[in-house]
């Protein structure tokens, strides 16, 4: 049984799920989606995902959108090591209790930041809208204030002192953000201890798979345009 | 002490909790917070969840925030029918994809309205504001077209044959307008 996952690396979540793969050597044959280009729209795509969206995945028979949902059915499936998401109940609970915060806030206030400053612009030939942006930062500042004070309050890890897919899914999240220029971890070292954490377990592929990133933050940082 | 559950009755996912518990029989002691008199801002509270939101759990002494989480882990905790959270890993994860996108979807266009159309006007004394109201109504739509077109495509519940967690947090949600 074959697993493809559809991808584009400019995802935050497909991200996620390509290093849980890797990290976890699941055999699996990548697919890209480049969602700029319309790739997400094809018939073909669309048996896979009715929602259009990226990442999916497609094991054999079975197909599966939405981030959580597939590290959970990869970590269940290939029985990787307990701490990506652990049997025990309690601490299983944590990293879902996580996770379901992570949608209307890592990943919901980083977007919003990201298309205003990057995707926007872009698409319409625009300056940023300062007073929109200004808008959404509040949102974005108080994400890494309760990341800092209440997840990694007294742990090394969001969920605990091991790495689990909750720090799969959280940091791509503040990478596009770095990606765009934002300095988000500035002031904030416990949050850049844990993202250096998270990146050392994650190596070589985390740099990998954030190149096109690294490449975006070098050119607005020079003040050039980048292209998606 | 057993398991405590602090809910707001006009907070969808605190009834989507509490239905759960009372058709699996769950023992469990209701902790109602009033949020109007800032019953979910007090230090007590704030222990239990710092993020000071409803529903919450304290089950002796292990706090749980999150409905999604909560349902869950009490599915996983007590010997309920299969059908709520199937142990098989395919069912499971169709269960797991619909809350998933339950979060970015029907739960944010159905607070949305709630909040704009009702409890916004009743805090502020002014009317809603139409064009807010419009752009939320627009996204209720997109939300309930995609329930209806791909999760109730082929089934008669959102994951399958038979009700799950799934069902309930989204019930809850399109019963709020």
């Amino acid at each position: 049984m074959v697993l493809t996952v559809y991808f584009d690396m400019l995802s935050q979540p497909s991200r996620s799920v390509l290093l849980f793969c890797e990290v976890n050597k699941i055999p699996y044959e990548k697919k890209v989606t480049h969602v700029g280009g319309g790739d997400n729209r094809t018939e073909e795509f669309q048996a896979i995902n009715p929602v259009m969206r990226v990442p999916a995945i497609k094991d054999g028979d079975f197909v599966l959108s939405e981030s959580a949902a597939i590290l959970k059915y990869l970590a269940a499936k290939h029985n990787t090591p307990d701490h990506w998401y652990p049997k025990d109940i309690q601490k299983r609970a944590k990293v879902d209790q996580y996770v379901a915060w992570h949608h209307m806030n890592t990943r919901e206030n980083s977007i919003r930041v990201f298309w205003t400053e990057v995707i926007i612009p872009m698409m319409r030939g625009r300056e940023v809208d300062q007073a929109r942006l200004q808008r959404q930062l509040p949102a974005l500042e108080e994400t890494i204030d309760r990341l800092e004070q209440v997840y990694l309050k007294d742990q090394q890890f969001l969920c605990g002192d091991d790495i689990t897919i909750a720090d799969i899914l959280a940091v791509p999240e503040l990478m596009q953000l770095y990606g765009a220029g934002r300095n988000v971890t500035e002031n904030h070292p416990k949050l850049t201890a844990w993202i250096e954490r998270v990146k050392n377990k994650l190596q070589p592929w985390f740099d990998e798979f954030h190149t096109p990133l690294y490449k975006m933050r070098q050119k607005r940082l020079k003040g050039e345009k980048a292209k998606l | 002490m057993g398991l405590e559950v602090y809910f707001t009755i006009l907070s969808q996912p605190s009834r989507a909790v509490l239905m759960f518990l009372e058709s699996n029989a769950i023992p469990y002691t209701r902790k109602a917070l009033d949020l109007r008199k800032g019953e979910n801002r007090t230090e007590d509270y704030s222990r239990i969840n710092p993020m000071m939101k409803v529903p919450a759990i304290s089950d002796d002494g292990f706090n749980l925030t999150e409905s999604v989480a909560i349902l869950k882990y009490l599915a996983n905790k007590y010997t309920v029918a299969d059908h709520w959270y199937p142990k098989d890993i395919r069912k499971r994860a169709k269960v797991d994809e619909y809350l998933a996108w339950h979060h970015t979807n029907t739960r944010p266009a159905c607070a949305s309205l709630f909040f704009n159309e009702v409890l916004l006007p009743a805090r502020t004394k002014q009317p809603a504001d139409t064009v807010v109201v419009q752009s939320a109504l627009t996204q209720i739509k997109n939300a309930l077209d995609k329930l209806e077109t791909m999760f109730l495509k082929d089934s008669r519940f959102l994951c399958g044959d038979e009700i799950s967690i799934a069902d309930l947090l989204a019930i809850c949600e399109v019963m709020q307008n």
